[in-house]
């Protein structure tokens, strides 16, 4: 017997450049480098405020300008994209059955995100910017 | 039956992508006003410190640091694996690591506070 097995040559580095769809799916993958880059600032910060006033106001310093706020505007677009395609999922993680039927998708995503708008009117109200 | 820790990583990973999900883009904007020059009243010295020195501020940042950090560990090893690494042992270690040393500073750094 000499059979060929066919063998797909797929690029283990490249891969997800083939389909428009494995593109979307690296899309949300990498959003974990910018929420993990941002829970790292936010370490910072609790850091720099236990060292007291002109530390943690130095650090403040340190991170007002344009080019935290180019970085940080990434991160925003990446945290977006973390939530949207978040929310646009849990129908899919998490069903609601009612007797025989599933709740439509569209009722499990909505209350998600008009829980999400209330939590961030909320954080900004606390944080005094509106 | 085998032993695992997935079920205790992904349980991380999904409360940290949730948690992210509600309130990292309200949370990176407070940050994008103060690289504006015009910072939130919250993020005063003042202010950040009298909430961080109350029990529930604790709460509310030790959960939004630890769970965003093993969140991102967690997709990160995976994406790792995608990227083409095939060291998941190493990945694993390496990423679980920080984040482990990422909580216990928080803890300790509140508690300084």
């Amino acid at each position: 017997m000499s059979r060929k097995p066919y063998v797909r040559k797929v690029s283990k580095t490249r891969w997800y450049f083939k389909h428009p769809r494995y593109l979307r799916y690296m899309s949300r993958e990498v959003t974990c480098f910018f929420i993990g880059a941002f829970a790292l600032l936010m370490l910072c910060t609790v850091e720099r405020l236990s060292e007291g006033k002109a530390a943690y106001e130095s650090f403040i310093a340190a991170i007002t300008g344009p080019w935290s706020a180019l970085g940080l505007t990434v991160v925003l677009a990446f945290a977006l994209h973390n939530t949207t395609s978040w929310f646009n999922v849990t129908p899919k993680a998490m069903p609601v059955q009612i007797g025989e039927d599933f709740l439509p998708g569209k009722f499990i995503v909505g209350a998600h995100y008009a829980a999400w708008l209330i939590a961030s009117l909320l954080i900004l109200y606390f944080a005094q910017v509106i | 039956m085998a032993k695992s820790n997935k079920p205790i990583v992904w349980s991380l990973f999904a409360a940290g992508g949730t948690l992210a999900a509600f309130l990292a883009p309200v949370l990176v904007l407070l940050f994008l006003l103060v690289a504006l020059g015009h910072p939130p009243a919250l993020l005063g010295y003042d202010q950040l410190h009298a909430f961080a020195a109350h029990w529930l501020g604790k709460i509310f940042l030790l959960a939004v640091i630890v769970l965003f950090l093993w969140h991102a560990a967690h997709r990160l090893r995976i994406t790792m694996h995608d990227f083409g690494l095939r060291q998941d042992f190493l990945v694993a270690v390496i990423v679980y690591l920080v984040a482990a040393a990422g909580s216990v500073l928080t803890l300790l750094y509140l508690l300084r506070i």
